[in-house]
């Protein structure tokens, strides 16, 4: 490459972008999976599960991402286990996030007021019948807005995967940044780029929340 | 190497480690006080009334929240730099988390001022007090005491995404841990242990702010009950 | 430096608060319209009226919470409708005590009443504690020092609110129906610190819909009906109204 920013160049950061959305979505499904274990987990009724579930969160909200990853891409390595800068970062953001959903998602099911476990309860449904058919539904609704906002967490975070060698769009903008040198207009750029990809879902998460504000009475 | 772990090599470099810890800590440190003050006169820019004001508070704090951090700080280093500044890598890195946590901060601190009811502030004035005077003893104190746990939460998250200030190398904890692992080739403990430090610098922040909140909040110290 | 300068040439025998054709609306809504009555030196005035009849918000007009859009009103020898009126300082001539208390939740008792006089007033902060001290006695609550508003009932909240506005010494007080969100059996404490300053000469103007008491305490009543002073008097015309429309509200019918 080299010389001036063209058209290639702005493919290229394009091509890095999709690699952002892609590592978020996969961030999203595997965290979002295995948050939705950990949630459950921290509301169950084994006493020893409850405590599994919250010393997952504690640890991974007590560790910064950017260790996570070195951890899962240098610290797998060293072990002898050579893992791809995708696997490596697909599997700390799922870690990373699923201690955060996780944790979002038990505040909503334990924001469903406890009268609805009760009447459950007195129409003999099983505790599993109780969670699945009266509990999550409403659980559900009330975690949409603070999950959409949780999505521009995780698009944010993805630029870390730069640090292990995946390239999605910071790490595109290193690479052309070390043939241009032209470090400021290229990171000016980029922050557009993830600033149109995360400011939609920001302004999405807070009309769901007004909604959500708006429709509580008729909820309740 | 091979699969016997090996952690004494690391717990040997515990000077190295604690220099690094210390140094996240005072980045943390400097970056909240700076960046609480920026929350509380951008939160009041925000509800000030004056729309350009109110316009470029509000900006500030979309920009910064729908972009990455590590993003922000190539931005600040570069940017700097091209102006024909030279600061150290640590001056950069207070100022770029001091600049992130300030838009959080101002966000957080708006919903704390919100939620003080207009009665309040009639009641104030009715006593004749002047609008600074108001702001300090009726919506700023009592205001920040409603959201003090999210700010908590806020602050602990800016310590840990600290780490990311390793990229411009800032000598705080991570990059001290990249340096271990390189001299030591044991990775996989070198990046256990920081985690740990880490998760063992979070739960003393929050105790750092627990306290601080007991002294903050005389009410609450002597009722317990969230205002 | 000028709190404590006092309003250019009052006559000794002028009205304290004087409305004198007051028109207000919000938006097309005509909530005051071309209302006039005087309080003077001592007197207590009632204002008595339907829900939504403009009580509050001649109230408010008076300490300047809402500005008018016409007529004159004289408080303490100044203009209140006057653009360049010293806010502030009308303040401090004028307290006022609103129907949900408003103590501030985050300081004691002391600190509510301290508050105004130390920050505005200037007031050293031993003084103003024993002020406080003062005020407080004088409600009834001096054991309440170093309490904090949610440890107190309703009624004693409202007397300390009453004790907070007393002890920035205004001349004058406005009282919002200050009993109507108290339980039935706390109103009756509330309304005797109410009575002890009309006793003790405290110029004041107060909404109210509890009848007796207004019947007992009121120089003048003032009944507003649709944004109008209606009808207004000595208490007698409580008794004996000559208006339907305020024979209806006191509810002796025809
Ligand atoms: N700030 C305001 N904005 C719009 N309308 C108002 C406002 N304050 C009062 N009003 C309206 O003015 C009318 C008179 O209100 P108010 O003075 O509170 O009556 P009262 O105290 O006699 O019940 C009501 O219809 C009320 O809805
Ligand atoms: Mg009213």
């Amino acid at each position: 490459m080299g010389g001036a920013l063209n058209i290639n160049h702005l493919l290229f950061l394009g091509h890095g972008a999709l690699w952002t959305i892609g590592l978020s979505a996969i961030a999203l499904v595997g965290g979002g999976s295995f948050g939705f274990l950990i949630a459950l987990g921290r509301v169950s009724p084994s006493r020893a599960v409850r405590l599994l579930a919250a010393t997952y969160v504690q640890l991974i909200q007590g560790t910064p991402l950017l260790v996570i990853m070195f951890l899962s891409f240098f610290g797998l390595a060293a072990l002898g286990l050579n893992i791809s800068p995708l696997l490596a970062a697909g599997a700390s953001m799922t870690i990373f996030v699923a201690a955060y959903l996780g944790e979002i998602w038990r505040g909503c099911i334990e924001a469903v007021p406890k009268q609805q476990w009760e009447a459950a309860e007195g129409l003999a449904l099983s505790r599993s019948q109780r969670m699945v058919k009266v509990i999550l539904p409403q659980a559900i609704r009330l975690a949409t807005p603070p999950t959409v906002g949780f999505m521009v967490q995780i698009v944010k975070n993805t630029s870390l995967a730069s640090v292990v060698g995946f390239v999605e769009l910071t790490r595109s903008g290193q690479i052309i940044n070390n043939s241009l040198f032209e470090p400021f207009i290229i990171y000016s750029i980029i922050a557009v780029v993830y600033f149109s990809l995360c400011y939609p879902l920001s302004r999405l998460s807070r009309r769901l929340e007004r909604s959500a504000l708006q429709k509580k009475p008729a909820l309740a | 190497m091979g699969l016997v772990l090996d952690f004494s090599v690391v717990l040997d470099r515990w000077q190295a480690l604690l220099d690094g810890a210390t140094l996240t800590l005072q980045l943390a440190f400097i970056a909240v006080v700076c960046g609480a003050a920026i929350g509380v006169f951008g939160a009041i820019g925000r509800r000030g009334g004056n729309v350009l004001v109110e316009r470029l508070c509000g900006a500030y704090v979309e920009a910064i929240r729908n972009t990455p951090l590590l993003v922000q700080i190539f931005l600040v280093y570069f940017g700097l730099s091209s102006l024909g500044l030279q600061f150290s890598a640590f001056t950069v890195a207070a100022v770029a988390l001091t600049i992130n946590v300030g838009a959080y901060t101002t966000e957080i601190m708006r919903a704390g001022f919100d939620s003080i009811h207009k009665g309040q502030i009639e009641a104030a004035e009715g006593l004749g007090l002047s609008r600074a005077q108001i702001y300090w003893h009726v919506i700023i104190w009592p205001g920040i005491e409603r959201v003090y746990p999210a700010l908590t939460s806020q602050f602990v998250l800016l310590m840990l995404a600290s780490s990311v200030t390793s990229q411009i190398s800032a000598e705080e904890l991570t990059a001290v841990a990249n340096y271990i692992q390189s001299e030591t080739y044991r990775s996989f403990e070198t990046y256990i242990v920081v985690a740990l430090i880490y998760v063992a610098l979070s739960f003393i922040m929050r105790f750092g702010f627990w306290l601080l909140g007991l002294a903050l909040f005389p009410r609450r110290r002597r009722l317990g009950t969230p205002l | 430096m000028n709190a404590h300068v006092n309003p250019p040439s009052v006559p000794p025998n002028a009205p304290v608060v004087a409305l004198r054709n007051v028109h207000k609306s919000f938006g097309s809504l005509k909530v005051l319209d071309g209302v006039s009555f005087t309080v003077g030196r001592g007197e207590v005035t009632v204002l008595i009226g339907r829900s939504g009849s403009g009580k509050s918000t001649a109230l408010r007009c008076i300490d300047r919470f809402e500005t008018i859009d016409g007529g004159e009103i004289e408080v303490c020898g100044r203009r209140v409708d006057d653009a360049g009126l010293d806010v502030r300082a009308l303040r401090q001539d004028v307290g006022i005590v609103f129907q949900s208390y408003n103590l501030f939740p985050h300081l004691t008792i002391e600190e509510n009443i301290t508050l105004a006089p130390h920050a505005v007033k200037k007031v050293p902060k031993a003084e103003a504690r024993a002020l406080a001290a003062k005020v407080l006695a004088q409600v009834g609550l001096e054991e309440k020092l170093h309490a904090y508003p949610e440890q107190l009932s309703g009624g004693q909240q409202q007397r300390a609110a009453i004790a907070r506005s007393l002890a920035m010494q205004p001349k004058v007080m406005l009282f919002d129906e200050v009993t109507s969100a108290l339980d039935p059996e706390l109103t009756g404490e509330v309304l005797k610190v109410i009575e002890a300053l009309a006793a003790e000469g405290m110029t004041m103007v107060l909404v109210t819909h509890e009848m007796s008491f207004a019947r007992g305490i009121a120089d003048q009543v003032v009944f507003m009906h649709k944004g109008k002073v209606h009808e207004a008097g000595p208490a007698g015309i409580l008794s004996s109204p000559s208006t339907p429309e305020l024979a209806q509200f006191v509810g002796t019918g025809f």
